[in-house]
């Protein structure tokens, strides 16, 4: 079985910001949540890089850890995914998340924050596959159609990979190899344990 | 090799130095010739040795005259040249030999690139990768915080082995204390007199404080402990229905508790400034131990006084941080600052469950006659002249305070 993952090669990275603008339109986020953003480091500065970043989908994920009603869960395919029907919106898988992946509909509203909602690896939710339901709460379930996340499919430069872990890092690992350089796995080591070796 | 070669350039820049029209007039569009003379080509070894002038890097030709910038090397040039020793000492960088158009395999133009290993090993605790977004969220900005994991470590860990050592720990405590020493009697025995102890304002504090404790107590312990205890006798979806509604129960009763510990704190807190007679208290460890045994106090003894004081700056210190963690962004600081305050709730919270236990086990269980000071307001008379001799005394000169309607038989 695959263990999906994310990987963002920064140095094809141009923040065109395609991938946050894919995720939110084809999953029909709310307004004010971005499941996926493009961070530019060092920006204006030499060696400036671009990284997209969203949820990781960690493994032993510190939101599950820390989620006082247990409603986080990991499918088959290493993806991380939630009960919105269990969460009862206490921020707390945002205080433990490394890559600020969490969300809520209200920020901070007197402690009523809503249901948390976060990247999916478009993969839906505990609802039934491609339902109505699961379509409202979680977006759209691509893995179920045979398909990998929008965010990455749709990435000009290819930047953005994913699919299983194995296969996108020996990707990665070639682009290195070829040109020379690579800026690094952005979150491999925070998320999984492990890096990609270069 | 490099030595040698080097030499043409030496020359060339002693040579424009000395002429100081000259080296003016080319800093800025070197000619064809001078580039050919300043050209460090040997000392990049990796650049082909036919590199023609037409490739040459025109930065490059400035390294040697460099260190006298034009308007000074007018003045000074014939005088001090200080010329040789730089140009000696600065060798082109890759980055100026990556501009000049040949790239070969060890030239990377991505030297000064920013990787995540660079960054973290720079880290300093307490610190995120932070970038620029063009969303609104500039929250989002934060692309990694390590300190994440440090939370879920004090959330899942420390967290509940502090609360289950001092709450279990204090039960313990406490059963051993009944066990040992039992119920703390009126030595005297009842007598048929009862006097005024708390007021109806006061005990209207007293209760508001202790009943939004409790909810809050309860429902503080289950976002720690819930999921190993109660999650798996309610099952899921009716452990998120309480859960939800408890977080509420939290969130707005909170409010109820700050304004009953702002209440309390003014009715008592001018029985609570320590004094002589607490010390004497302690000395005798509070007469708690052996039977017959009353060092004087006054309204509230030294024991009392420790309980005040940890409602009040425990109670404080839950409230602020409290109010961090329901309005993380208009009062507090952000993900770091609710980490924090987060940590100082929870772990004061578990303290004051602990102390707080042993204040409700001596004001109920523990003690003969003790309850009815908060539960109907006045007490036994004997009861106060054991627990709280000097007080009685002040209220008998007085002579208010027992008014015959106020006496009451005992019972």
């Amino acid at each position: 079985m695959a263990r999906m993952k994310f990987l963002c090669d920064a140095d094809r990275c141009i923040e065109c910001n395609a991938c946050a603008t894919a995720c939110k339109n084809e999953n029909e986020v709310p307004w004010g949540i971005n499941r996926r953003r493009v961070v530019t480091l060092n920006d204006g500065k030499p060696g400036e890089r671009s990284v997209s970043m969203a949820c990781m989908h960690c493994t032993d994920a510190p939101c599950a850890a820390v989620c006082p009603v247990n409603c986080f869960y990991t499918t088959v395919d290493a993806v991380v995914l939630h009960d919105k029907d269990l969460c009862i919106g206490c921020g707390y898988c945002f205080y433990a998340c490394p890559f600020g992946a969490p969300q809520y509909p209200k920020v901070g509203n007197f402690g009523s924050r809503g249901k948390m909602d976060k990247c999916t690896f478009c993969a839906g939710g505990p609802d039934e596959d491609r339902s109505q339901a699961e379509f409202a709460k979680y977006g759209r379930n691509r893995l179920a159609e045979g398909k990998l996340p929008l965010c990455a499919e749709m990435c000009s430069t290819k930047s953005l990979l994913a699919g299983d872990g194995e296969i996108i890092a020996q990707i990665y690992k070639e682009r290195v190899a070829k040109r020379g350089y690579g800026s690094g796995a952005w979150g491999w080591q925070v998320a999984y344990k492990e890096t990609v070796a270069l | 090799m490099t030595k040698h070669l080097f030499r043409p350039a030496l020359v060339a820049a002693a040579l424009l130095l000395a002429v100081p029209g000259i080296a003016q007039q080319n800093q800025p569009v070197p000619a064809p010739q001078q580039q050919n003379q300043t050209n460090p080509g040997g000392a990049q070894p990796s650049a082909p040795a036919a590199q023609t002038p037409a490739q040459a890097n025109p930065a490059v030709p400035a390294t040697a005259p460099a260190p006298a910038p034009p308007p000074v090397s007018k003045a000074n040039a014939p005088v001090a040249s200080p010329a040789p020793p730089g140009a000696k000492s600065e060798p082109p960088t890759p980055g100026q030999t990556a501009r000049s158009g040949a790239f070969s395999a060890d030239v990377k133009p991505t030297a000064q690139a920013v990787s995540e290993k660079d960054l973290f090993s720079k880290l300093k605790d307490g610190q995120t990768i932070n970038g620029r977004v063009s969303i609104p969220d500039q929250r989002s900005a934060n692309l990694i915080q390590p300190e994440g994991n440090e939370w879920r470590a004090f959330k899942t860990q420390t967290l509940p082995k502090i609360g289950a050592a001092s709450i279990l720990g204090m039960l313990i405590l406490l059963a051993l204390f009944y066990a040992i020493r039992g119920k703390i009697r009126i030595d005297a025995g009842p007598s048929n007199k009862r006097i005024l102890r708390f007021g109806g304002l006061e005990r209207f504090g007293h209760w508001l404080v202790a009943s939004s404790f409790i909810a809050l107590a309860i429902t503080g312990l289950n976002v720690t402990f819930g999921r190993s205890v109660l999650l798996p006798v309610l099952g899921p979806e009716a452990f998120t229905a309480f859960s939800l509604f408890a977080k509420n129960v939290h969130n707005y009763i909170a409010f109820a508790f700050m304004a009953g510990l702002v209440l309390i704190f003014l009715l008592w807190v001018v029985h609570n400034i320590p004094n002589a007679t607490d010390l004497q208290w302690i000395a005798q460890g509070g007469g708690i131990l052996s039977k017959g045994r009353h060092p004087p106090a006054r309204k509230f003894n030294a024991g009392q006084k420790l309980i005040f004081w940890s409602v009040i700056v425990g109670g404080a210190l839950l409230s602020l941080s409290g109010l961090h963690l329901l309005f993380p962004y208009q009062i507090g600081g952000g993900i770091g600052d609710v980490q924090w305050h987060s940590q100082l709730h929870g772990v004061i919270s578990v303290i004051m469950v602990a102390i707080i236990l042993a204040h409700i086990y001596i004001g109920s269980i523990g003690m003969e006659g003790a309850f009815d000071a908060m539960g109907v307001g006045n007490v036994d008379l004997n009861w106060a002249k054991e627990h709280h001799s000097l007080w009685v005394e002040e209220e008998m000169r007085k002579g208010s305070s027992v008014p015959a309607g106020r006496v009451m038989p005992a019972e």
